[in-house]
């Protein structure tokens, strides 16, 4: 029986917290009386037999759908789509969930006799996987299999030829994706849902999707109002999202959703220390974080980013569902809330959101000043349900180095919103009205998006949206330890060490504010009540 | 009179090098020159600007280009506001052509009007030195008076600062160069470096080149990102940041090597170091035109890209009659600037010549701290 997540009081015997800061971490000392930590459950118990699991929900499907097999004839059109890099985070260990389940998938339609199998890795907007990346995901057999012959594709939000035009929901948004997924006789989509707002009808109509239909639920607006993302029933970004997957089914593109979920167990054994209560390490919890904390004190920042890159999270499967979409997502969710969610009274002044080395735009790559911004305050701020941890106009404190470094070949586009666009205003309604359109036409960051590892030109706008909410709620965000030129490019107070962070915030909250510890990760999701 | 001079001494002028410190420059009491003829007037300087010309050569960076063309001892300063014995306020063009070393018949570029292109800056009844300001036989701004001939003086317009009227020099090459490129419709313009010259070239360009529809500044410092977007400028970006600003405002791709596809049709350095020639370079549109602005020196590059994109590389020196404004001198299309933009602003600081080190200190350092341009100030000196 695994420990549910719990709230700490901090007082004078609790002994220093460990707070995530970027490819390192820290001990940090709370002040004891007005300050919380706020830990994740252990990770649930992993699934005894995945594959067995994996058959069994193929054929044992959920709401109105049909067995998989039967499904699935000689002479159809089948595409499997599957999630891209940005999860699970960290990478999970081989065999990653995708592999279990589209081999499973593919027995079934090797047997059924189906030959027109095409697998899409559902990119959105985000960059193209590199072959190693898709053979750690989908592994090497599925891989050799399919690549050679040109059948596994990448989703190309921009190419004109490659998209279909589904219609118009009923709230006037455009419903456009991926043309071969939508002249199938059915699309089978694989899924890893790490957080409560992944899967369900997001994953085709946002991961198969163009630009054009991206925009009318990845904007300012609906970021404003998805409070949170994380709780379905009060975010427009899932509203808008399951507006569109009716309209899809509505329109006959026929989907069986194949969700998995997985458990909180996020760093390996050596760095177990991680995911435990600082009160409860061993000697052995000690010695690996005072020897790894001395290495990385004097690592270059290169080395570290590859070495913690190179964590492959033993994460296991804790359940799959697989059948008609809404049906499967809720299953799924109750799932990831068994796992993650936490029971926390009330909201505090200050909330401490230490971030960590990998957010899901940055595997391999850089966590640059953008994504800091879009972890802190569009992730962390907004794993609750209910209300967020920290009270309106209350203070935000950050702790991560937020070099002023960019991957060239990942993120083009966010060194010119970094350089252009944040120098001017971090107003995401005016960079949104501004700024946007330029930059999610321009001819060069198509040509990356489609040809090289880029992310679309307005990908860091959509990082920008996600923290809109954060911004409008919070009176300051403070950033512990970060490069002062780049956070204050980001319209946010640098500060050295936490106690200065305390004394910045003390303008905005007073001297005595009440503080809580956000221990992520593993994920969670604060249920604030 | 007191004077601030610049005698020739290599020791002096490789210590100052060395040292950052105006050493080549000696304080002391100096005798006004024998005027060379009747139509020379005594001038007493009321500000005298420090320009980046002046700084490369009391700290010991110019160019031997130079060693023919200028006399020693000299007495710096060519940006100058004086009075006259009559009291009459004037600013002075201090280039000295044909004419005022009473050279005839002039040479072929002072007969053409082209005086900042004279041949004869080392003859004539002078003595060597292209300017007022590094010439024996002149003096210049830095000291209690010098001389001047007649046709260098224009006279300052009622009612404008002292401010204002030391800034006609510097804006009068800024004029000189906006207006030295080609001209063709929906122009992309970058102007590296925001100190004086580069914010009166901003200033410039906007007034005067109509067909400039996207103007970028490359500016380091906050001060001199403010004054370059009051200046006109539509974007200003840091140097670092240059090359991606102007592939966002061309439409250009930037390849695997950096370079861009394609870039401004103008480019303007006022900075002259090797580092803004590089850049100016690295952003210029095939066919476009760098003009070089700042002064300057011994530079090492790849040209390449000069040759393969058929940039055209050019100097804009002082003034002159424009033929891109029909024929108006530089010196008369500055003053109007100044009043329409408000340029006396830009004057940042003044100082005695007893502070002279000081003042030379801050003129160098300048940009970092959020000032534009320094100055003499003799009126105190005069009191004396």
């Amino acid at each position: 029986m695994t420990r549910p997540g719990f709230v700490l009081e901090v007082d004078r015997s609790t002994p220093p917290i460990l707070t995530w800061h970027g490819e390192g971490y820290r001990l940090e000392r709370l002040p004891p009386g007005r300050s919380r930590v706020i830990y994740p459950p252990e990770a649930t118990e992993a699934l005894s037999d995945p594959d067995r699991a994996i058959r069994e929900a193929l054929l044992n499907p959920l709401g109105d759908s049909k067995p998989l097999p039967e499904l699935l004839s000689a002479g159809m059109r089948l595409t499997i789509a599957f999630d891209d890099i940005s999860l699970p985070l960290p990478p999970m260990r081989r065999p990653d969930n995708r592999q279990r389940v589209i081999e499973a998938v593919l027995d079934l339609a090797a047997g059924a006799g189906v030959d027109d199998v095409v697998l899409i890795c559902a990119l959105a907007l985000h960059r193209r996987m590199t072959e190693s990346e898709l053979r750690h995901a989908i592994g090497d057999r599925v891989y050799d299999s399919f690549a050679p012959s040109g059948r596994l594709l990448q989703h190309d939000a921009e190419d004109p030829d490659g998209l279909v035009h589904i219609g118009l929901t009923d709230a006037g948004e455009d419903v456009e994706i991926n043309k071969r997924a939508a002249e199938s006789d059915l699309i089978v989509y694989v899924n890893i849902n790490l957080v409560a707002m992944d899967g369900g009808h997001k994953s085709v109509a946002t991961g198969l999707a163009s630009y054009r239909s991206l925009r009318h639920h990845h904007n300012v607006k609906t970021m404003r109002h998805s409070r949170s993302f994380m709780d379905p029933e009060h975010s427009e970004l899932h509203s808008s999202n399951w507006r569109m997957g009716r309209l899809l089914a509505a329109s006959g593109v026929n989907i069986f959703q194949i969700e998995t979920t997985l458990n909180n167990d996020a760093f390996p054994a050596s760095a177990a220390f991680l995911q435990k209560r600082e009160w409860e390490w061993s000697l052995r919890d000690r010695a690996g974080f005072v020897a790894s904390s001395k290495a990385l004190s004097v690592m270059p920042p290169r080395s570290a980013r590859s070495m913690f890159q190179a964590i492959k999270a033993p994460h296991a499967l804790t359940s799959v569902h697989a059948g008609e979409v809404e049906a499967v997502h809720a299953a799924t969710t109750r799932v990831v809330h068994r796992q993650q969610l936490v029971d926390v009274q009330g909201q505090t002044d200050i909330a401490i959101f230490g971030l960590p080395h990998i957010c899901p735009y940055n595997v391999n790559s850089i966590m640059n000043p953008i994504l800091v911004m879009c972890m802190g305050l569009g992730y962390l701020f907004n794993l609750y349900r209910g209300m967020p941890i920290v009270r309106k106009g209350g203070v935000a404190i950050l702790s991560h180095p937020t070099p002023w470094a960019f991957h060239p070949v990942h993120h083009p586009s966010y060194i010119d919103f970094f350089e252009e666009v944040l120098s001017e205003t971090t107003d995401p309604a005016v960079i949104e009205a501004k700024y946007e359109e330029r930059f999610a036409t321009d001819d060069w960051y198509r040509h990356l998006y489609r040809t090289s590892h880029a992310y679309h030109g307005v990908h860091p706008f959509y990082m920008w949206y996600w923290g809109a909410h954060a911004l409008e709620h919070l009176g300051r965000v403070v950033v512990v330890g970060g490069d002062p030129k780049a956070v204050r490019r980001l319209g946010f107070s640098p500060a050295t060490t936490l106690a200065d962070a305390f004394e910045i915030a003390s303008d905005v909250v007073g001297r005595d504010a009440t503080i809580s510890h956000f221990h992520c990760p593993p994920i969670m999701i604060a249920d604030v009540h | 009179m007191r004077a601030l001079q610049v005698e020739r001494s290599l020791p002096r002028f490789a210590a100052a090098r060395i040292a950052s410190r105006p050493l080549a420059l000696r304080l002391g009491e100096a005798d006004l020159p024998e005027a060379p003829g009747p139509d020379w007037v005594t001038l007493r300087p009321k500000l005298s600007g420090i320009c980046g010309s002046d700084l490369a050569t009391v700290f010991g960076r110019s160019s031997r280009w130079f060693e023919p063309i200028v006399s020693f001892p000299f007495v710096p300063g060519h940006e100058v506001v004086a009075e006259t014995d009559t009291g009459d306020r004037v600013v002075v063009e201090p280039v000295l052509h044909c004419k005022i070393r009473g050279i005839t018949p002039p040479c072929t570029a002072c007969t053409a009007g082209r005086t900042n292109r004279c041949e004869n800056l080392s003859a004539g009844h002078l003595s060597p030195g292209l300017q007022t300001g590094f010439c024996a036989s002149t003096g210049g701004g830095w000291s209690g008076a010098f001389l001047a001939h007649r046709d260098q003086l224009h006279p300052v317009p009622a009612g404008w600062s002292d401010e204002a009227a030391v800034m006609v020099e510097p804006v009068a090459c800024s004029v000189h160069a906006a207006l030295a490129s080609p001209s063709e419709a929906d122009r992309c313009a970058v102007v590296i470096g925001a100190g004086t010259i580069g914010l009166a070239t901003l200033a410039a360009l906007r007034s005067l080149r109509s067909e400039v529809t996207t103007l970028i500044a490359v500016a380091k410092h906050p001060e001199q990102r403010r004054l370059s977007v009051q200046l006109g400028a539509d974007y200003v970006a840091e140097p670092s940041e240059l090359r991606r600003a102007v592939r966002r405002a061309t439409g250009s791709w930037i390849l695997d090597s950096g370079q861009l596809t394609g870039g401004a049709d103008m480019v303007f350095d006022c900075v002259g170091s090797s580092e803004s020639l590089v850049d100016a370079i690295a952003v210029a549109a095939p066919g476009a035109t760098i003009v070089l602005v700042g002064m300057p020196g011994h530079v090492g590059m790849d040209l390449t890209a000069l040759w393969q994109r058929e940039l055209r590389l050019v100097g804009a020196y002082a003034y002159g009659p424009e033929a891109r404004a029909g024929g108006r001198h530089s010196f008369d299309l500055a003053m109007e600037l100044i009043a329409s933009r408000d340029l006396g602003r830009l004057v940042s600081a003044r100082y005695p010549l007893d502070r002279h080190c000081e003042a030379l200190e801050h003129a160098s350092q300048a940009g970092r701290r959020g000032a534009t341009k320094v100055v003499f100030d003799l009126g105190l000196e005069k009191r004396r």
